[in-house]
């Protein structure tokens, strides 16, 4: 609505007053919980049960953070987020990397030589971003079983990487129908062959979907709790499931503040993720706007 | 030995048949424009010699050698896209070597065949660039080097000069032809332009659902159509078609111009163009057609030594093009358009004579299209 | 300098070597992914199935009893507890989620000078874990610490906010975590929608003098058609899959008033051992999936095609 003059009647400003205070009181009730997160988190435990949730710290202090990172206790063992937290990476980062590789060249492959039935093989992958996955909880755990990855962070990575080329094959599929088939073509009269296309031509000008894929496999997998509760052991336990852990561990006196500290250790890469990369982030969601 | 030859090529999507057994030959050196409307097939002959859709029968030799089964890259063939395809990620300069390096050419030759080309085609200061950095004739010049650079067998061009404004269209047009007489290549080129078609072939291909009407030079297609489509594809504006019924006999042939009944228009047709096959066609009703610039001004001057029949009509439409100047008049059952000198002075309404040149006229079968004489 | 051209016999008529291979490579390519996605996704459904046929309890076994499982389904009140908080816990997140999301974007599109700080405070929490998002709403629903103890240390001492521990409320407050954390992704959409509407139809319709709030309810929301049904779509089904919330916020507590059949499936199947039972509950929520997206990847697909 540019490029409309608004009406500058007294009225029109008292509306516009009003349309102010909406949006300033639904960014309000965005921020309450993190702001309470925060303020929790750096709250000694006696300001707790004394003080009113949005108070602000009269002695703030990093305890609840020291010990959410080193040794809070998740279930039976008493080392805190830490080993998780790196679990996490260890299983986001090769499983981003493979998903979105495997994912590049389908859509290559699917978009620029197309064959006969590759519209069939994408509609039948794409259905891979719909099912409710409790669909195949039971035979997923047996046959990491077989497999030897029960337990393991192999195990996760694998299962991630395998619902997750549905979605980046989507991404990219829907990304490189919009270059043009000449370009293709010009290389083949060129004299490039099927990889050499795909890397010299194509993988160039694909940034912009790499990164929305990276991110939105990023988030995706380090926000992921039913495949980690589901599949891991003690030693592969990813952080979603540590913090629930540790929220669920009853020893003693409730200490809201780490639990709180927890929550943000947890929540603190894919912030920051959207607040570097927030343009791609929205992207990513509203393209693959599908998982849940 | 052709240095192209199309050999009873069908090419069938589906059910649908697009190529219908298309058969060609140019020798090196020759300069083919296929033409024809869009959905003619014109795109996937280039497609088919390119190696980019496969055939469904028929072969494809280049040089005497069979390339019907082989992948684009084995071909030594270049090819210049409508949109360019510019490679986006790489400057010109590898652009323009990709092809040499996907050869295996060493570097030292690449960087030698890259300066030339852009000698040759005044981008020598562009080299450094992004194509995105380019505009629309530049990005031209740089998909024509891409494609000399690599001196291949048989040069493609399809469509390249469509996307270009219609002045840049016209300079081109004429660099094209400039550097076709001075590298003597082989070249196929695919425009839906007949002034293009006209002005850079050697012979054009006239193609139409799959098949091709016409092959001959750009004289021949002109001024010797086998059919009325060619006849009215070829030329703009495109030629005029009058029916008419034929009478007489062998010598004295004359048509008569069907019109609403006020007054009958009487055209003898020239001895010297008369065939066999108009004399099964007496008393039957035929398609003349004429182009615009066969009609002339009747000029006073001449007197007895004017040429071609006299008519008179009234103008309905005048348009002055600068050059000339296009009239619209009603004759037969229809409108002509006449291209007159740009000094006639006539107006709207206003009856004018006019002399048409018989001699160049040609004469079509009414129900079939096909051309009589 | 003579161009490099292949070699090879001039007389072959049927594809060279590199022909065939270029030909496959990207079936190559495709194939492993294509082979996953029939193991792992389509057996192991079919498989999912097959057990939700059998008697099997802490571990698969395959002694088949027909349908029984279901019918046992059918009779097990807490499965119609968490059938029914899915129908109250979805209808009232997509509800909600599209109102809140649609207007914040019909607010946002009034040329606000904070815009894009606006935009990214409504959308962090899709940024988030459902678990983070449940820890924290269990820290301000938390009747003696968190938002009801805060009123109530205002001076309304009557103030009652108990929803957590409230049988018959505590699914709400999944509702309200859910609505949170997703209604700034809808509002998104909706933005997108809004921006890519025709400038110029806008400008069309406040010549013809209609008042603003007729432009949108007229001329835009009509536009936004296919927004709305991609929100309803993705909203519906983050309710179906809706796991990890319930599991950090209520787990499905008190008792399991708080059930969804996301949880009340891994329940059976891991904890109980009933994996019967919870195969069939896995199958029900597929068929649940299988409703609303049908008619989605249809239209998709459709579309694509004609596009």
């Amino acid at each position: 609505m540019d490029s409309v003059i608004r009406s500058r009647t007294p009225m029109a400003r008292v509306w516009r007053l009003l349309l102010h205070a909406t949006l300033l009181l639904a960014a309000l009730w965005y921020l309450l919980p993190l702001a309470v997160m925060v303020l929790t988190s750096i709250k000694p435990l006696e300001e707790i049960g004394a003080g009113s949730l949005l108070a602000l710290p009269e002695n703030p202090t990093l305890a609840p953070w020291l010990k959410a990172w080193g040794s809070a206790c998740t279930g039976m063992r008493c080392e805190g987020m830490s080993g998780y937290f790196w679990n996490s990476f260890a299983i986001v980062i090769p499983a981003v990397v493979i998903a979105t590789l495997i994912g590049a060249l389908n859509g290559y492959a699917l978009t620029k030589w197309r064959f006969k039935g590759a519209e069939l093989l994408f509609g039948m992958m794409l259905f891979g971003c719909f099912i409710p996955f409790q669909v195949i909880l039971l035979p997923m755990a047996q046959t990491l079983g077989w497999l030897g990855l029960s337990s393991s962070r192999a195990g996760l990575i694998f299962v991630h990487v395998v619902f997750g080329i549905a979605f980046t094959t989507l991404f990219f599929r829907n990304f490189y129908v919009s270059i043009p088939d000449e370009l293709v073509s010009a290389a083949k009269l060129d004299g490039a062959g099927f990889f050499r296309i795909f890397w010299r031509i194509l993988l160039p000008v694909s940034k912009p979907i790499i990164v929305v894929s990276v991110i939105w496999q990023f988030t995706q997998i380090w926000n992921d709790f039913l495949f980690g509760v589901a599949f891991s052991g003690y030693g592969a336990q990813p952080v979603t499931v540590a913090l629930n852990n540790l929220v669920n561990t009853s020893t003693g006196v409730k200490e809201y503040n780490v639990d709180m500290a927890a929550a943000m250790i947890a929540a603190l890469p894919t912030l920051v993720v959207y607040v570097l990369a927030g343009k791609y982030f929205v992207r990513g969601l509203t393209a693959g706007s599908v998982k849940g | 030995m052709s240095a192209l030859e199309i050999d009873n090529v069908c090419k069938d999507f589906g059910t649908t048949r697009v190529l219908e057994e298309v058969s060609l030959a140019i020798d090196s050196g020759e300069f083919l424009i296929l033409v024809g409307p869009s959905g003619c097939g014109k795109s996937t002959l280039m497609n088919a010699i390119a190696g980019l859709e496969p055939v469904t029968s028929g072969r494809i030799l280049v040089g005497g050698e069979d390339i019907t089964w082989r992948t684009p890259a084995e071909r030594d063939i270049a090819m210049v896209f409508q949109s360019y395809a510019l490679y986006p990620s790489m400057s010109v300069r590898g652009n323009i070597a990709f092809g040499l390096e996907m050869r295996k050419v060493p570097k030292a030759e690449r960087e030698a065949a890259v300066e030339r080309v852009a000698d040759l085609l005044q981008i020598s200061h562009l080299l450094e660039r992004k194509p995105a950095q380019l505009s629309g004739g530049q990005r031209q010049r740089v998909a024509m080097g891409r494609a000399l650079a690599r001196e291949p067998q048989i040069y493609l061009f399809d469509e390249p000069l469509s996307n270009l404004d219609a002045k840049l269209r016209v300079e081109m047009r004429t660099e094209i032809k400039k550097l076709h007489q001075r590298l003597g290549t082989t070249i196929v080129y695919v425009t839906h332009d007949q002034i293009e078609a006209m002005t850079l072939a050697d012979s054009i291909a006239v193609m139409r659902e799959g098949r091709i009407l016409q092959l001959g030079t750009p004289d021949e297609v002109y001024n010797n159509p086998v059919d009325k489509y060619v006849a009215g594809f070829m030329g703009s504006p495109s030629m005029n078609f009058i029916d008419a019924t034929l009478q007489g006999q062998a010598g004295d042939y004359r048509l008569h111009v069907i019109t609403d009944g006020e007054e009958e228009l009487v055209l003898p047709w020239p001895a010297e163009r008369e065939t066999p096959a108009l004399a099964e066609h007496v008393g039957g009703t035929l398609t003349l057609g004429v182009r615009p610039e066969h009609f002339a001004e009747e000029d006073a001057r001449l007197g007895d030594r004017a040429e071609g029949t006299l008519l008179s009509a009234r103008v309905s439409v005048v348009e002055p093009t600068g050059a000339d100047i296009l009239l619209q008049l009603p004759l037969g059952d229809g409108e002509v358009t006449a291209r007159v000198g740009p000094d006639c002075r006539v107006r709207p309404g206003e009856r004018l004579d006019l002399r048409v040149d018989m001699r160049r006229g040609v004469l079509f079968a009414a129900d079939s299209d096909t051309r009589l004489a | 300098m003579k161009p490099v051209s292949t070699p090879g016999d001039a007389t072959h008529t049927r594809p060279s070597m590199a022909g065939h291979l270029q030909a496959w490579l990207p079936k190559l390519v495709l194939a492993p992914s294509v082979v996953i996605t029939l193991c792992f996704i389509y057996g192991f459904m079919l498989w999912t199935f097959v057990l939700s046929l059998t008697s099997s309890r802490m571990l698969p076994s395959y002694d088949f009893i027909g349908f029984a499982q279901y019918a046992r389904l059918m009779n097990n009140e807490r499965w119609w507890v968490a059938a029914t908080n899915l129908g109250v816990f979805g209808g009232l997140f997509v509800g909600l989620c599209l109102v809140l999301g649609a207007g914040l974007a019909i607010l946002l599109d009034q040329r606000i000078r904070r815009e894009n700080v606006l935009r990214t405070l409504y959308l962090y929490p899709m940024a988030l874990s459902f678990i983070v998002t449940g820890v924290v709403w269990k820290w301000l629903l938390n009747p003696g610490l968190g938002i009801q103890a805060m009123v109530r240390g205002w001076g309304f001492e009557s103030f009652d906010f108990d929803w957590l521990v409230d049988p018959d409320m505590a699914v709400y407050t999944l509702v309200i975590a859910a609505v949170w954390q997703a209604s700034g992704f809808v509002m998104a959409l909706f933005l997108a929608g809004l921006r890519s509407i025709d400038d110029s139809i806008l400008k069309a319709a406040q010549l013809d003098g209609a008042s603003l709030p007729r432009v949108y309810w007229r001329v835009v929301m009509p536009c936004l058609r296919p927004v709305v049904f991609s929100a309803v779509m993705i909203l519906s089904h983050i309710a179906i899959k809706s796991f990890d919330l319930v599991v950090a916020l209520t787990g499905g507590g008190p008792g399991y008033s708080s059930d969804l059949p996301a949880t009340f499936m891994y329940a059976h199947a891991f904890s109980r051992s009933q994996v019967g039972l919870g195969s069939a509950s896995a199958i029900l929520m597929l068929g649940g999936v299988l409703a609303i997206l049908v008619p989605y990847l249809y239209s998709e697909l459709r579309s694509r095609r004609h596009g």
